[in-house]
């Protein structure tokens, strides 16, 4: 749906935004970029949706240049930014249509309509944006970036400032635009929602696209899983039939890591040998590493 | 050409005019009335005609010129400020909307309103003075051309400025002043000849000349002249707008 091409962006002061950054997004996925603060994440929507220019390279938008083709291009392309920016004395109702209008759209009031009862926002059309409450103006711009019927979907920290509730509303409703074949793509500091959600998952720093994976297959080949036994008895070390398993051995614990989530075979071996070696354990206590802790990871390597 | 986008900011921006009524049109009609009132009834009843012209009636070519000048800049400058400063006219760059269009949305309401406080106040001069208007097409035409150069000059100032002082500064400082001086109260012959000259380096000269033409056939300075030298801003307006889109000064990054 996407593809990017060899971009670079040189801002005015010199500073370098994205370097070679190459990537495809697929039609139909939720793709999440995630990277530190800085990282370009923001530069780069901006340059799809064509509210910064790239110093080199190529961005297409289902196969049409966004420069030459710009028109075509941005009909099909929705977004919402990451500040909650509103005009504040228009209502729900007309800042949505001025949305629809922009895009060359037919003024369509029904289709207005369905998309501010999905956003809860019926009850709120003739308000006027000032009156909203934070988590309400931000549902209000997602009404805006859809309303032009996009096919594609950008959708800049969206749950930024919003409460628990609302995000898992927001990440409903997210779901169900895919349903309807709308590619998305999330930048977000909440990696919750990239596991949440996400088919792949953009891994972007200092301007550089680091890693691009299946989110499935990112958490089985860089997850770690951990086994503690609490220790019955202590140990004085660890025995030499257990050396082919990685383990730690602390005051009272054992703790047993291994990566592959499939591995379940290596486990019952592991359990296996205890008993042979007649370790005895109080308590067992289990962990797998997060989306999080495998981003923090490439990011500090 | 995307006319609904264009519409959609035309409408948008006219709808600002009918919300702010009081300070967009009732403001300056009674601004001008309190002219009519102390130069035209009052002042100008003890005052020589000047050119053979009442001296209330030869001042309201260049009063409605002093509020389509001053509300063509001051309402494309904030049309297109405000959403610089509220950050919302991401949605109108990243539209499939060309340059062009988006300054015919903006520019045009702002000419719109301009046009529409134009009319308004000649109205309203009718109760205070005789009004004579001896070249209808070219009255409209002079309206029609400052109008549009001006919201054009005014959208400028809009995406110059980065504070709302800035966007007054020159409204104030500059076009109030110049507009004062162009011939607004007084004819230009009537100043020394030393000042006649400084005048004729001040454009609202010719606005207003060309303008006050239309009305009684009389100007300091011939038709020609007066639409050369707006012709000239309105040229100099657009090449500094097209600047402005093509290495996106102040808009894009």
């Amino acid at each position: 749906m996407i593809t990017i091409s060899n971009v670079n962006k040189i801002y005015d002061n010199k500073f370098q935004a994205l370097k070679e950054v190459n990537f495809e997004i697929q039609k139909g996925e939720i793709f999440a970029l995630l990277g530190p603060n800085g990282a370009g994440k923001t530069t780069l929507i901006k340059l799809i949706c064509g509210l910064t220019n790239a110093t080199s390279g190529a961005v297409t938008v289902d196969g049409l240049d966004i420069v030459k083709n710009f028109r075509q291009t941005r009909k099909l392309i929705g977004l919402v930014p990451q500040e909650l920016t509103t005009s504040p004395f228009e209502t729900v109702w007309n800042t949505v249509s001025f949305s629809r209008g922009l895009f060359g759209k037919a003024p369509n009031p029904g289709y207005i309509e369905k998309i501010l009862k999905q956003l809860s926002l019926w009850d709120k059309k003739d308000n006027k944006l000032m009156t909203l409450s934070g988590g309400m103006k931000r549902r209000v711009m997602i009404a805006k970036a859809l309303s032009h019927e996009p096919r594609v979907l950008f959708l800049d920290e969206p749950t930024a400032g919003v409460d628990v509730e609302l995000r898992k509303d927001m990440w409903q409703q997210v779901r169900e635009l895919k349903e309807t074949g709308v590619t998305i793509i999330l930048t977000t500091h909440y990696i919750e929602e990239a596991e949440e959600m996400a088919d792949r998952v953009g891994v972007i720093s200092s301007g550089k696209i680091i890693l691009i994976e299946e989110k499935n297959k990112l958490m089985k080949k860089m997850s770690k899983k951990e086994i503690k036994l609490v220790l019955g008895k202590p140990l004085s070390a660890i025995p030499s039939s257990l050396s082919n398993y990685d383990l730690k051995l602390t005051d009272n614990s054992l703790i047993y890591s291994y990566g592959d989530a499939n591995n379940t075979h290596g486990v019952s071996d592991f359990f296996e040998q205890l008993k042979k070696e007649n370790i005895e354990y109080t308590d067992i206590k289990t962990h797998e590493s997060s989306l999080e802790e495998i981003f923090v990871e490439l990011v500090n390597k | 050409m995307n006319f609904r986008g264009i519409q959609a900011i035309f409408k948008f921006e006219m709808a600002r005019m009918w919300r702010t009524l009081g300070q967009s049109i009732a403001s300056p009609v009674l601004s001008t009335s309190l002219y009519f009132i102390v130069f035209g009834s009052a002042i100008g009843s003890r005052m020589k005609e000047v050119d053979g012209i009442e001296y209330g009636s030869f001042i309201v070519p260049g009063l409605i010129m002093l509020s389509v000048l001053t509300q063509s800049l001051s309402n494309a400058a904030f049309g297109i400020y405000f959403p610089k400063f509220s950050g919302t006219i991401y949605e109108v760059l990243s539209a499939p909307l060309s340059y062009i269009e988006v300054v015919i949305g903006y520019v045009g309401a702002a000419a719109t309103k301009a046009m529409i406080l134009g009319t308004l106040i000649f109205i309203t001069a009718h109760f205070f003075v005789d009004v004579e208007v001896q070249h209808p097409f070219w009255m409209i035409a002079f309206l029609a051309l400052t109008s549009i150069t001006f919201s054009l000059f005014g959208f400028l100032i809009g995406i110059w400025a980065n504070s709302f002082e800035q966007l007054q500064l020159v409204p104030l400082l500059i076009v109030t002043p110049l507009t004062f001086l162009g011939g607004s109260f007084y004819s230009i012959s009537m100043l020394p000849p030393l000042w006649q000259k400084i005048s004729m380096l001040n454009p609202v000269v010719y606005l207003i000349s060309g303008f006050r033409w239309s009305f009684y056939g009389k100007s300091d300075v011939s038709l020609g002249v007066s639409l050369l030298i707006i012709g000239i801003i309105l040229v100099v307006s657009m090449a500094a707008v097209h600047w402005v889109f093509k290495t996106g000064y102040k808009i894009k990054s």
